[in-house]
């Protein structure tokens, strides 16, 4: 896995496909009539969501928010969904049989703490401030220049992430299946383009839960299974005790090949002469690191927190850096700010049901490290020869493959075209819902802010349908132009993550202290994100900081957390020099000028406090159970 | 709009009875694991539990709708 991998965990983007051994000798699989009939049916539903709510789109409204219409389930499961990409589904698995259970923090720390904060805490000042849009939030808060910031940068990065998601399923149907794959590309982005392009929004929340569903189906017998042949989970926790296995990127390795590595990150980073050749040295020092190789307990792969007080686990990251970086600055930033999610719950058809989205969310989202990394875990003794096997030999990279590569092991035909759709469904739900919020943000937040403020609703929804179309053009181009270049697709689906983690420093000091002004949200974006992408670029092979962290989680981490420090305070300094906003202007904006609502008709259960308190607790659970 | 639960119960109800059939016709069992599971049997089996209760779930909700709109509104549709 890339250096950089990490920060691609948490925002749905992983491990990137390898082109397998077996690929090269052709298509490991030959997919039976049964299984194009299963894809078949599945594109037709997915065509025909689209052409039916399609009829409903009268309004910009209805096209970019759904017409804030949706029940709470619905809008839920969509929250979800939207983040589970197909790398997500697939680089989930691969972190399961890298790091083991560990990766579920990415889960039970990471994700869930996050998504009660913005169901409890957040989402009432999104919601009820009737904006349309994450950046729009932004400068009813602060200023037009914040604004500015974040719409610019979601709006280049999302259709990236889109186009890279697009390469690495159109190569492992292409490895997997002798898939063309200039047909896969196309047949996926002309589906997710009809659907998109007729119901806006709507269309892509229905169509997301379908593929929850379909990814829950297609996925969750590869656990079955895998436990069936490991002949039950005692006997394979019995095996991994039994057994050591090599930790990837070991520091110990660091430290006793740092000459040999940092001559070959040099050599090959200078040759290139451009910033992003440096990925090549990333996988140059990668596989030399793993050469070396650490022999840790297999037991190991199956605690979350046991053995995160020193480096000596399958991560290689310590626990205050995953519990800050990750279970705070991280997590909070994605699933509190990024409008690919919060879009979601704006569609909700009242207070209640947006404040419900990521409270309902957390209790399948809780679940989903059973189906999409356990089965990577249970594949260690199944298909063993994936990690590097010793001192002296260099992994394989197929372990990035470890799901694909299940599937084909143990799937037979009928539910390997169900797996297999759900692969495609994966994608799809994911770049689906980054076009539906890049046509929003270019539409409210660019175009009608910027270029043609006074025109007509019918023109803003005709202008989205448009940007519907430029957006998966982008992707598609996107898709194509990277082809060649891992680096360049390692660096952009990570860099996102890094640009965006400072922005909760922002939000948390608009939504929760009344003193900060429009300048200091301002000098925080600007100050956060330069910092978050001066780290990120200095951590580059062969660069100052390439060596100050033991691995690359480790410096994503850390680096999200001095981010964050660096955004909160240029906010908070230069809000002490600046003027702030009317007060009256910043009611429903802010905590404490905004009136608590009223919940004596709320029965206690439907409380959101109460059912963030549940979800926290039945994840504390699951981490007291895999500790 | 149409609820939901409908289009995703029929969904899995028709995936759900193509594999189904497809294991009756031609059992297909888990490779390279000494039991001798028709997987595609049970599979298929748990997605029409899913399926089917969802359409129904999805077509009751459909005809309640349809009775609660006002005469006004059924005129316009």
């Amino acid at each position: 896995m890339d250096w950089m991998a990490p920060i691609g965990q948490l925002v749905g983007t992983v491990a990137l496909p390898t082109t397998t051994a077996a690929a090269k000798n052709g298509p490991l699989l030959a997919m039976h009539p049964i299984d194009y009939a299963v894809l078949v049916v599945y594109l037709l539903f997915v065509v025909g969501i689209g052409v039916l709510t399609g009829r409903k789109q009268k309004t910009s409204e209805d096209f970019f928010l759904s017409g804030r219409s949706i029940p709470s389930w619905i809008t839920g499961l969509a929250f979800i969904s939207a983040n589970l990409g197909a790398l997500e589904v697939m680089g989930m698995a691969t972190s399961g049989y890298e790091y083991g259970m560990i990766t579920a923090n990415y889960y039970w720390i990471g994700a869930i703490p996050a998504m009660v904060f913005m169901g409890v805490a957040m989402m009432r000042f999104f919601y009820g401030s009737k904006v349309r849009s994450v950046p729009e939030f932004l400068n009813k808060r602060y200023n037009e220049g914040t604004r500015f910031v974040n719409a610019v940068t979601f709006a280049i990065f999302t259709p990236a992430i889109s186009g890279i998601s697009m390469y690495a399923l159109a190569l492992v149907l292409q490895d997997f299946l002798g898939l063309n794959f200039n047909v896969s590309v196309l047949i996926s982005a002309l589906v997710v383009l009809v659907y998109t392009f007729l119901g806006g929004l709507t269309a892509s929340i229905y169509n997301e839960v379908l593929q929850f569903f379909l990814i829950v189906f297609g996925v969750a017998p590869l656990t079955i299974i895998a436990l069936i042949a490991n002949h039950g989970w005692a006997h394979f926790k019995h095996w991994l005790a039994t057994h050591q296995l090599y930790a990837v990127y070991p520091k110990a390795a660091v430290a006793a090949t740092a000459a040999k590595l940092h001559a070959t990150a040099n050599a090959t980073a200078n040759s290139a002469h451009a910033v992003m050749q440096g990925a090549t040295a990333a996988h140059a020092k990668a596989a030399a690191v793993a050469t070396a190789g650490v022999k840790l307990s297999g037991s190991q792969w199956l605690h979350t927190w046991t053995h995160m007080g020193s480096i000596n686990n399958p991560l290689q990251t310590t626990w205050p850096g995953v519990v800050l970086g990750l279970g705070f600055v991280l997590s909070f930033s994605y699933w509190c700010t990024n409008f690919l999610v919060v879009q979601r719950a704006l569609a909700a058809k009242d207070m209640t049901a947006a404040q419900d989205t990521p409270l309902l969310a957390a209790f399948p989202k809780m679940i989903f490290p059973f189906i999409v990394i356990l089965p990577g875990v249970l594949a260690i003794p199944l298909i063993p020869h994936l990690l590097p096997s010793g001192p002296g030999v260099a992994p394989t990279k197929t372990f990035n493959n470890v799901m694909p590569l299940m599937m084909a092991r143990y799937y037979p035909a009928g539910l390997l075209g169900l797996g297999l759709t759900a692969l495609m469904a994966s994608f799809m739900s994911g770049m689906a819902g980054n076009v539906t919020a890049f046509n929003t943000v270019v539409t409210y937040d660019l175009y009608a802010a910027y270029i043609r403020p006074n025109a007509t609703d019918k023109h803003y929804l005709n202008f989205g349908r448009l940007m519907t179309v430029v957006g998966i053009i982008i992707s598609v181009g996107f898709a194509y132009a990277v082809a060649g270049s891992r680096s360049i697709m390692g660096y952009t689906q990570n860099i996102f993550g890094v640009v965006n983690a400072p922005l909760i420093a922002v939000f948390l000091l608009g939504m929760f202290t009344g003193f900060t002004t429009p300048m200091g949200g301002f000098a925080g974006i600007v100050i956060g994100t330069l910092t978050s992408l001066t780290l990120f670029v200095l951590r580059f092979p062969g660069w100052p900081m390439a060596h100050t962290f033991n691995n690359g989680t480790s410096g994503a981490f850390w680096c999200a957390v001095w981010s964050f420090l660096a955004g909160a305070t240029a906010t908070i300094v230069v809000s002490l020099f600046t003027k702030n906003k009317p007060r009256e202007q910043l009611v429903g904006l802010v905590y404490q000028l905004t009136p608590k609502p009223e919940a004596h008709d709320v029965p206690l259960w439907r409380r959101p406090l109460v059912i963030g308190i549940v979800a926290l607790i039945c994840a504390l659970i699951l981490n007291l159970f895999f500790w | 709009m149409i609820d939901l639960r409908l289009p995703i119960g029929i969904f899995f109800i028709l995936v759900g009875l193509i594999i189904t059939i497809y294991s009756i016709i031609a059992p297909a069992y888990v490779p390279h694991i000494k039991e001798h599971i028709n997987i595609d049997l049970y599979w298929g089996i748990v997605l029409l539990i899913f399926g089917i209760p969802m359409t129904i779930f999805g077509w009751m909700a459909e005809q309640k709708s349809k009775n609660a709109r006002t005469p006004e509104e059924k005129s316009t549709h």
